[in-house]
């Protein structure tokens, strides 16, 4: 009998191609997707080492993060000079090494960690990088996938594999149902508030419970990519019949006899009984409340129905950091999260720009108008999304309601593109990063799940949803 | 790569916690397709005013610390985006060491792939390096990674641990992709096997 593994065990004894004595391994990778900002410098070592790619096939490119939303995109002077060169060094880089590519005139061209899924590129049991940390969103179908650095990017692209050490096993379990209003938003940032942004750090998460089951696939993407502001390397969630349901007859999933084969390999994905964690952490479903973040990390939860904290009430290092914080974000200690006063809403990125998250957004803005003077956007994160929208009549309740409806990409989750936040603009965004000046040189950034961005775009404050249904 | 020699320079304190990718340097800075260049960028948004003039108050703006070589940091140094434009900067810059009670996972990789040498301590140790920075210019640490020591201004030496492959790569300049296309006969053994067990892949 070998010793009980969790489903992370599995997954890297399946791709572990050589072990150094030192337990240095180099690990196998099943799917590269590749985007503009983060790999020229990687395209241009190799033309410089005179290599080339091990595994076109596998490899799979599309620009996402500096492409304007806005129509007319594919003409070149819509970009400006920079984001031009980067998203024309992508097309050739791609021509050249001959791989899969989407360009921003392909309907199925989106943000990066939303087309893999929706092609069936990203499946159960892989090993999936790309660089860009949210790599992690594909955990949710049970496959290994992070982000890496520039340098790790050439490597994959020359040898297919990474240098890797195994990191520790941590489960992260929310019991219980989730109650109405609280999605897996509301899970995901929870999670952080209870472990920190480096309770992660060193782990591989997997995610499991009752209220994880229960949520689509989508849900389940949006909890794994946030996994990386925990600090772990990966989040993961067990593959069962909600995932192949959702992979079935996607371009690139197999098919037939294979689909048979896959399939029974993907039902030997889970953890045995007794596997060891390093750790683990547990939230009671029924006890996680809407939340919004109030400083500038993703650590900063609270549920909205709380209050801005004071400095004093943390200690160590947190103490100024909170500071630092609560003076960015323009905040006074004891002001009610519900009574902040917003100027944009953002809907979109990989952590909630799939056609659920638009629904659940949606449903809230149904026959109602933002607040006069909001500036509102809604970012499909695919075109596909984007078309899908359009055929359930969303597209219609967000414009009716006073809402941007813009072409799909990364857009205001970084601000690389002209979607920007002005100085101290604040935003109640469903992305993932609330850094200073993420989405715009001092603007203000909450981090909210789709359905309250929308509450907060009819009223012009946070809002807590929950009132609204 | 160059290779990792021992350091003895100037180490600047920045004690605040969770210095994130951002900080170090915003996303503005990322349009280039160059991996060099970004020093004077870095922690643009807590170094310089928007019309371009230095922020005084800014460690690295004070005359004490602009030329250090050493970084001793809050926890969490490095988390958020996999942008390897942090540690190219950080490079560019001039900084060789880092010192820190923790890491964001990517950007500790991302750091030995471009010479960087990342030391993690605990919080006493780390304490006594940041007090130690903070008397500025004449208190000059030193690191060495054959010895695996970092001796403050006064002679006081603290061992860390790093991992001993990463270590011969920062030693002797090694580049990974050379040294992982030697077991190409392991890779393509791999792709045989994985290739039957998992056609669909
Ligand atoms: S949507 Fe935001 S977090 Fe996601 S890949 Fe794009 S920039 Fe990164």
């Amino acid at each position: 009998m070998t010793a009980p593994k969790t489903i992370y065990d599995k997954i890297w004894d399946a791709h572990v191609a050589h072990e150094a004595e030192d337990g240095t391994c180099l690990l196998y990778i099943d799917r590269h997707l590749v985007h503009e900002v983060t790999s020229p410098q990687a395209f241009e070592g190799l033309r410089m080492a005179g290599r080339t790619v091990r595994a076109p096939e596998k490899t799979i490119a599309v620009p996402d993060h500096n492409v304007p939303t806005t129509a007319g995109r594919e003409n070149p002077e819509a970009m400006t000079e920079d984001s031009r060169i980067q998203v024309a060094a992508l097309d050739s880089n791609a021509k050249e090494f001959g791989i899969h590519y989407y360009p921003v005139t392909d309907i199925r061209q989106g943000i990066v960690h939303i087309v893999g899924p929706e092609q069936g590129w990203t499946l159960p049991g892989m090993t999936v990088v790309c660089g860009d940390s949210h790599t992690a969103t594909h955990g949710a179908f049970g496959a290994l996938a992070h982000g890496i650095g520039t340098s790790e990017v050439e490597h994959v692209l020359a040898t297919q594999t990474l240098v890797q050490k195994k990191s520790k096993n941590m489960k992260v379990e929310i019991t219980g149902k989730l109650k109405p209003g609280v999605t897996a938003k509301d899970i995901t940032l929870a999670v952080i508030g209870e472990t920190g942004t480096g309770g992660g750090t060193g782990y591989v998460i997997e995610y499991c419970g009752e209220a994880i089951r229960d949520l689509s696939m989508e849900g389940r993407m949006t909890v794994c990519n946030m996994a990386i502001e925990g600090g772990a390397r990966a989040g993961l969630i067990a593959p069962d019949e909600t995932t192949f349901e959702y992979v079935k007859g996607r371009p690139h999933a197999p098919k037939g006899a294979e689909w048979e084969a896959a399939l029974a390999y993907w039902k030997t994905l889970f953890t045995d009984e007794g596997a060891h964690f390093d750790k683990v952490v547990t939230l009671k479903g029924e006890e996680i409340e809407p939340v919004v973040t109030w400083g500038t990390s993703p650590e900063d939860v609270l549920p909205i129905s709380g209050v801005v904290p004071a400095p004093e009430d943390f200690t160590g290092g947190k103490i100024e950091a909170a500071r630092r914080s609560i003076e960015y974000m323009g905040l006074k200690p004891g002001q009610k999260l519900s009574e902040i006063e917003i100027d944009t809403v953002f809907i979109g990125s990989c952590t909630n720009g799939r056609i659920e998250d638009l629904r659940a957004a949606a449903e809230i803005l149904k026959g109602k108008k933002i607040k006069d003077g909001l500036r509102a956007m809604v970012v499909p994160g695919s075109g596909l999304v984007r078309a899908q929208a359009e055929e359930e009549g969303l597209a219609d309740i967000f414009k009716e309601a006073g809402f941007e409806w813009r072409l799909a990409g990364c857009s205001m989750c970084l601000a690389m593109n002209p979607d920007q936040l002005g100085e101290e603009e604040r935003c109640a965004s469903t992305s993932n990063r609330n850094f200073e000046g993420r989405q715009g040189f001092k603007g203000r950034t909450h981090l909210v799940s789709p359905a309250m961005a929308a509450a907060a775009a009819i009223t012009g404050h946070l809002t807590d949803v929950r009132e609204m249904m | 790569m160059e290779k990792f020699k021992t350091v003895t320079g100037v180490a600047a304190p920045m004690p605040l916690v969770n210095i994130d990718t951002d900080m170090i340097i915003p996303k503005r800075f990322l349009k280039s397709i160059k991996r060099t260049g970004f020093g004077v960028s870095l922690f643009d948004e807590m170094r310089y005013n928007r019309d371009g003039t230095e922020i005084e108050d800014f460690v690295l703006n004070k005359p004490a610390y602009r030329n250090a070589e050493i970084l001793i940091a809050g926890d969490n140094f490095g988390c958020g985006s996999s942008r390897e434009h942090a540690p190219w900067a950080i490079a560019d810059f001039g900084i060789k060491s880092i010192v820190s009670t923790s890491f964001a996972d990517i950007f500790y990789n991302n750091c030995f792939k471009n010479g960087i040498l990342p030391i993690i301590l605990p919080q006493e140790q780390v304490d006594v390096l940041m007090k130690d920075a903070e008397k500025g210019e004449n208190a000059r640490q030193t690191v060495d990674l054959e010895a695996q020591t970092i001796t403050t201004s006064d002679g006081e030496v603290f061992s860390f641990e790093v991992d001993p492959f990463r270590k011969h790569c920062l030693l002797e300049g090694l580049d990974d992709i050379g040294l992982s296309l030697e077991k190409v006969d392991s890779i393509e053994a791999f792709e045989t096997k994985a290739n039957a067990e998992r056609p669909w892949v």
